[in-house]
């Protein structure tokens, strides 16, 4: 059970201090996962804090390759042109 | 009659206090200020317009990590050729923003100023940004420290930055009403959760206006950065200004916003509109008012190094510092000596004030003057190689600082022979759009005639004089001329 980052990813840091398992670190060409330290939260957190701070749509994929934040959920430019899939949940919308 | 220089308020504003000019101090917006938060400030030149002809500042970027967004930045913050907030060219470890002080303390000793802004917030890194200021307490005890923060973490570090005694903070905000908080931030990272909308602006404006409070509770000086976005807090800032000031801020700095598509930033890529020079110093004349206003600020990266609106950063990157070889201890008894000699000077023209100068005619317009300068509050920079123009508001009632105006490509950069420097040309001229006259050092004959011929009179005759006195001086050689008339730049413009 790990999350994985990918390479949308923008190296801006803010996933690294939030992790409760110090499973983040730096590499080229983007900061990625221990997957044996990633815990996607559980029992620490109701959210993996990662993908709760991560700002780039699609950059945090869970253990299915789904992304947690996907496409318009956090800039809302695609929710303004009208292309939001209809897959993501009401709650994060 | 004589003219007396202000600064800052506008001649006929009826709220703005005492005017400068009345208060037994004619140096700059700070006029305003009680001595002793004046002795704190007078080199830092961030907050003192005075200061910033003379003092330098540098940034460290060790603090990427960010926990809100807002709609004008771009997280993808990497790039070497833009200046502006939130971008930089290497995020650096503490140990690594150390040397690089040193070395550039070293290098550039009228250097008064280490500041953290990012290019994330600094208090969302709070172990790199303490350590960092913990180690220059210690290793260059005379360079003030300071901070700039979003203030969503600041109630949790007000007492951190206390023990370091960090005297400055800046706090961005951009609004004190959630809805309108709503249509600038997307998100907040809030309690180990992501926090959207009207609630996560509602929890962003209270943690800083709590902040705010409990810095002018500690005695810790604040400004406040507010950024102007067309339609959605213009007229709201007005407010902002006049609660952060009944809270205590000593200073207000009212910046345009920065939206090209290219950034990719949300406002940029929605075909939000950033706000003309005039929307600009409207707002800042009706904050002014409330408010001691700053009028230089020149927005500057998240790792600049300089003078305000030089960008030497280029200079001390880790390698080309890793290669210096520095003596630190001389460098700081330098650094000493330089800052004395400044302060020197400063309390001189304080002591003094510019020259008076007679003037024949009791009435005429207000005319905007822009100026080229290298810094030192002289006019002494060529046209043609200046990459930005002060501009100063001119009238019978005196001169006032009002802003600066960026250029892209200097003119004599633009690469003529492809026609490059004619276009360069055209921007300049875009950038002066509004002022009468330019004032610079020298200034070549064809950039000469295209100035005149869109009604901007050039003039090299007052090179290396004081900038308020040059203004003054040419603003009344221009009215005796009868140069000042709407009529005049009206026919020289459709010539």
């Amino acid at each position: 059970m790990a999350l994985e980052i990918i390479d949308s990813c923008v190296n801006c840091w803010a996933c690294v201090p939030v992790c409760p398992n110090d499973a983040i670190y730096q590499a080229q060409p983007h900061f990625l996962i221990d997957a044996d330290k990633c815990t996607e939260c559980v029992g620490d957190h109701d959210e993996a804090q990662c993908a709760s701070i991560c700002p780039i749509e699609g950059a945090i994929l869970d253990e299915l390759g789904d992304a947690l934040n996907p496409p318009g959920s956090l800039t809302g430019i695609l929710l303004s042109a009208g292309e939001l899939p209809s897959s993501i949940p009401q709650d994060i919308r | 009659m004589d003219l007396p220089v202000l600064f800052n308020d506008p001649p006929a504003s009826p709220s703005g206090g005492c005017a400068a000019n009345s208060c037994g101090s004619s140096d700059d917006q700070l006029g305003h200020l009680p001595e002793a938060i004046r002795d704190k400030v007078f080199n830092h030149p961030c907050y003192s317009e005075d200061a910033h002809h003379y003092f330098a500042r540098m940034h460290v970027a060790v603090a990427p990590a960010c926990n809100i967004q807002c709609h004008y930045c771009n997280r993808k913050y990497d790039c070497a050729n833009e200046s502006r907030p939130g971008v930089v060219s290497e995020v650096l470890s503490p140990e690594q923003a150390v040397k690089k002080v040193k070395a550039v303390a070293a290098a550039i000793p009228q250097m008064s100023v280490l500041g953290i802004a990012g290019p994330g917030d600094p208090l969302a890194n709070p172990q790199r940004t303490f350590d960092t200021f913990r180690m220059l307490s210690e290793q260059t005890p005379d360079i003030k420290l300071c901070v700039s923060t979003n203030g969503l973490s600041l109630p949790e570090s007000v007492e951190e930055l206390s023990k370091h005694n960090i005297d400055h903070v800046t706090i961005t905000i951009n609004c004190v009403d959630p809805e309108v908080g709503a249509k600038i931030y997307p998100w907040i990272f809030w309690q180990n959760r992501r926090i959207r909308g009207i609630e996560a602006a509602r929890i962003l404006i209270e943690q800083q206006q709590r902040g705010l409070e409990m810095l002018v509770e500690r005695g810790i000086l604040v400004k406040v950065n507010s950024v102007l976005i067309p339609g959605v807090n213009d007229e709201h800032l007005k407010e902002v200004s006049r609660i952060v000031k009944e809270k205590g801020a000593f200073l207000h700095n009212v910046m345009p916003l920065i939206a090209e598509a290219e950034h990719g930033t949300f406002y940029g890529l929605t075909g939000q509109r950033e706000p003309s020079h005039a929307e600009l110093q409207a707002l800042q004349d009706a904050c002014a008012g409330d408010m001691n206003m700053m009028r230089h600020c020149r927005q500057c990266r998240a790792d600049a190094v300089g003078l305000l609106g030089e960008d030497r950063g280029a200079e001390f990157t880790l390698d080309k510092i890793d290669a210096m070889e520095i003596d630190y201890a001389a460098a700081m008894e330098t650094r000493a000596r330089v800052h004395a000699d400044i302060a020197e000077e400063l309390a001189q023209r304080r002591q003094h004030g510019p020259a008076p100068v007679p003037i024949l005619q009791a009435s005429g317009p207000t005319a905007l003057m822009a100026v080229a300068t290298k810094g030192g509050g002289l006019v002494n920079e060529h046209f043609g190689h200046a990459r930005e123009f002060l501009i100063y508001e001119a009238s019978p009632a005196g001169v006032r600082f009002i802003g600066h105006r960026r250029v892209e490509t200097p003119y004599c950069e633009g690469d003529s022979s492809c026609g490059e420097g004619e276009s360069a040309l055209a921007k300049i001229i875009d950038a002066l759009e509004g002022c009468r006259a330019v004032l610079c050092a020298k200034v070549g004959y064809e950039p000469w005639s295209a100035l005149e011929n869109a009604g901007i009179q050039p003039n090299g005759e007052h090179a290396l004089e004081p900038i308020e006195e040059a203004v003054l001086a040419l603003y009344q050689e221009l009215l005796e001329a009868g140069k000042l008339t709407d009529d005049v730049a009206q026919q020289r413009q459709s010539a």
